[in-house]
């Protein structure tokens, strides 16, 4: 960019809200893939979506590159700068604009964090379902550029299932406006289509969103056994019976171990796998699906089942849970997560060939996954101060995400393509197949501006370096799930 | 409307997709207000059967042209169901038509509607490629999400060749409660209430021509009797016999209720809307209406063809949107924006306008 168009965008925005001094935009050079790192001619903060429909207009004219961020936390490098371009940062667009407890929705601004919006809502017993494991910080904006997941999607499904619509500036500069209070639509459903678009169509301006009536009651009952197949079968037998768990979570020994280390979580002993099972409802509903339940893992043969008591020790499970990721960092001075997706009933398999390859690549492994939806999260422990560390580390990343297409399965269930995972697409869709998402990328943004360099392969790949783990996440802020 | 072309194959499908200028796919015609254009028909009656269905995934592939009704019949076998209560099921809709009109019946107020179930598709574009898009796993976020865009677009942006869809296991009972409303007000009330409350109903609807509101309760049978007492102490009601209900939501589901020979009208509106909806409805001499899916969609019988005008311009001044399913009204009804970007998106999956455009 020339030095006279910063000078134009600058004179835009008020002092303060454009940040052009390295020290500045530091912050801003990374996000939760901490591998890659860039560094934008600016970053602006807009407090008003006007503000965010000029600086789209703008970029557009100049035909410059911008980079529309919330938090920062996408663990597939998904807001990852792009040198030369500006970062948009969303985050003063941070107001409930509605909440409507009668219809059981709420209207946001992109930059609210996707727990405010629950916490606003429990007054009114409702909440909001999607749960990204770092959804104390990361924004409704990114979830929607994402599609972001978490614990419960297998009953409640990712983002895109609960927004209701959606007003956003493309990158063309045109304002959209799709859906709106209504569970219901006709014609195309063009909310589905812009959510998961990694950024690439434009920004979002404000999301309404579906609130579901907060469930009354919970049972949640972890057990431990002494292999990982064993839990995977207990995972077969609870969805042969019909049930439909609000969350089945399985973690293994190393994700165990640094559980205990971080937040003194126990475990029954000797196990090599412990399963979460949740179920939730009217309490009536809970109390005659749990008999079933609590009879399904007795007859798995776990080391020991422990069922929830109380509140508090509901809260446990999910705290040892929870904190697994972050508390792999006392493992491992570094790591990476995958996110690969395969069909439930490989997910032995596939957790075995993980161990295999593991052990072949000397490279260590933790896994605490999503075994409701068989969407997985190997976190890839290295340290980056060793070298060639991080290559063996990406590339038994790689080896693990082509063993997920080829049992069927997805090279990404929740976190997105990204730059992280880019030169993978061609693996899970062929030529044709990319051709026809660059002409649908080119009919929202035919000058290719809008977060260039996510989810399609590019030949200038930005180079590996090692960076360490994110601020925030030595902070405990923060987790990559 | 005789159908012309009859691929039997996906190689034939994407064969007769080249060499056919100007197309448009049709199911078993049961929402023929939305292929009635012209344009040469692709029948999708060959295209039938499930390929994958592996109950312990809960997901399943089937080809477009494959009946509702087969799939569910399949599903059930396995204690497996699609929640959101496809439309039209015994008439003969196919699952592509399914998609294709974005309908969802009653049960998709408890866990959504077709958009939510729908997971992959494989479909032929309008430069004739045979495209996979999305995945057949339940879980999967690669690539730009076209299955779901592919959700009430009408077959205007490709032909559907195979869809993968996530299913549930299906509850172990089920009851169905008429709460007494004598007005609709009162209904709106009772069911804006019934939606916010504990008991996560399956299903609350308003039947055209009868007072109160429908709810389903979908639990284990021991849990049922205790939540009914409940339900019936805060309003008063009484619960259907199992026969009765499934007629009640068989009439509903098959839109039975409707004049065959006037336009039949679906609406997209939140229950806020739901009054002043069943004012414009009442207002228009013989005109009824099913309020559905908690007040989030209602179908709209009108007395007359000509009264489609009118409520056009209800709808506008109440910026509801709304599409016909049958009858000789215009496709489109009420707030019905055209943004930039649709023409965009269009030339990109259709370069040539080989399927009509949305216009009609």
């Amino acid at each position: 960019m020339s030095a006279a168009v910063l000078q134009r965008l600058a004179a835009t925005m008020p002092p303060g809200r454009f940040l052009q001094r390295p020290e500045h935009l530091a912050a801003y050079e990374s996000d939760g893939l901490t591998a890659f790192r860039a560094r934008p001619a600016a970053v602006v903060i807009p407090e008003t979506q006007e503000e965010v429909i000029a600086l789209v207009r703008f970029c557009n004219a100049e035909r410059l590159a911008f980079v529309a961020r919330g938090s920062g936390t996408s663990l597939s490098g998904g807001s990852l700068p792009v040198a030369g371009g500006i970062v948009i940062a969303l985050n003063r667009l941070n107001r409930i604009l509605k909440l409507d407890p009668a219809q059981r929705l709420a209207v946001v601004e992109p930059g609210v964090v996707n727990l405010d919006v629950t916490q606003a809502a429990m007054a009114h017993g409702l909440h909001y379902a999607p749960d990204p494991s770092s959804q104390s910080i990361c924004t409704i904006g990114g979830n929607v550029a994402f599609n972001s997941g978490g614990a419960h999607c297998l009953k409640y499904g990712m983002t895109s299932n609960h927004m209701l619509g959606i007003k956003a500036v493309l990158a063309t500069g045109e304002v959209v406006e799709w859906g709106g209070p209504s569970r219901e639509s006709v014609g195309p459903d063009w909310c589905g289509l812009f959510t998961g678009n990694e950024g690439l169509f434009g920004v979002a301006l404000e999301i309404t969103l579906q609130l579901l009536p907060r469930a009354e009651c919970f049972h949640t009952v972890l057990a431990g056994y002494h292999t990982l197949e064993q839990a995977g079968d207990a995972v077969s037998a609870v969805i042969a019976s019909g049930l439909l768990p609000g969350a089945i979570e399985i973690m293994d020994a190393l994700a165990l171990e640094a559980a205990v280390a971080a937040v003194h979580a126990e475990y029954p002993p000797n196990c090599e796998a412990v399963l979460i099972v949740e179920l939730e409802g009217p309490r009536e509903v809970v109390a005659a699906d749990r008999e079933r339940l609590d009879q399904i893992i007795a007859a798995s043969q776990p080391v020991e089942a422990r069922p929830a008591r109380d509140a508090e020790e509901r809260t446990a499970i999910w705290k040892g849970r929870k904190s697994a990721f972050s508390a792999v960092g006392r493992l491992s001075p570094d790591f990476i997560v995958q996110d690969g997706v395969v069909p439930r009933r490989r997910l032995g398999e596939a957790l075995r060939r993980i161990g295999g390859m593991s052990r072949e690549a000397g490279v260590r492994v933790a896994n605490v996954f999503h075994a409701g939806d068989g969407n997985l999260h190997p976190l890839i422990l290295f340290n980056g101060r060793e070298e060639g560390a991080l290559q063996r580390a990406e590339a038994l990343a790689g080896r693990i995400l082509k063993m997920c297409v080829e049992m069927g399965g997805s090279i990404t269930g929740e976190h997105g393509i990204g730059v992280e995972k880019r030169d993978y697409l061609p693996t899970m869709f062929s030529a044709d197949e990319i051709d026809c998402m660059s002409r649908i990328r080119a009919a929202f943004d035919p000058l290719g501006i809008a977060n260039p360099g996510k989810m399609f392969p590019v030949s200038e790949a930005p180079a590996l370096q090692h960076h360490g783990l994110h601020p925030l996440e030595k902070a405990g802020i923060i987790s990559r799930e | 409307m005789s159908a012309v072309l009859t691929p039997a194959s996906f190689d034939e499908l994407a064969e007769a997709v080249r060499s056919t200028p100007r197309l448009l796919a049709i199911g078993a015609g049961t929402k023929p207000r939305l292929s009635s254009v012209d344009a040469v028909k692709l029948s999708t009656a060959k295209l039938s059967g499930i390929s994958e269905y592996d109950p312990s995934e809960f997901t399943f592939t089937t080809a477009a042209g494959t009946p509702v009704r087969e799939i569910a019949a399949a599903l059930a076998e396995r204690g497996q169901y699609l929640p959101f209560d496809p439309m039209l099921m015994d008439a003969g809709s196919t699952l592509g038509g399914a998609v294709a009109s974005g309908l969802s019946g009653p049960g998709r107020f408890r866990f959504g509607g077709l958009r939510d179930f729908i997971l992959g598709v494989r479909f032929v574009d309008g430069t004739g490629r045979l495209l996979r898009m999305g995945g057949k796993v339940v879980k999967n976020a690669a690539g730009f999400d076209l299955p779901k865009f592919f959700v009430g677009s009408l077959g205007r942006f490709g032909v559907l060749a195979e869809i993968t869809f996530k299913v549930f296991p299906r509850p172990a009972s089920a009851l169905t409660l008429r709460l007494a409303a004598g007005t609709l007000d009162t209904a709106v009330q009772i069911l804006t209430e019934a939606a916010n409350s504990r008991f996560e109903f399956d299903a609350i609807d308003i039947a055209p021509d009868e007072p109160g509101v429908l709810a389903r309760l979908a639990a284990p049978a021991e849990a049922l009797d205790p939540l009914i007492r409940e339900v019936f102490a805060r309003w008063p009601g009484e619960a259907l016999s199992e026969s009765a209900a499934e007629t009640t939501w068989a009439r509903l589901r098959e839109f039975h209720w409707s004049d065959p020979n006037t336009p039949l009208i679906k609406v997209a509106l939140s229950p806020a809307a739901v009054v002043p909806l069943g004012q414009a409805a009442q207002s228009l001499e013989s005109t009824r209406m099913h309020l559905s899916a908690g007040g989030n969609v209602a179908y709209i019988s009108l007395g007359a063809t000509e009264q489609a005008t009118e409520l056009d311009e209800r709808l506008q001044k109440l910026s509801l949107s709304a599409m016909s399913l049958r009858g000789r009204a215009p496709l489109w009804l009420g707030a019905h924006p055209r943004p930039a970007i649709a023409q965009a998106v269009k030339q990109a999956l259709d370069p040539t306008n080989r399927f009509p455009t949305l216009d009609n």
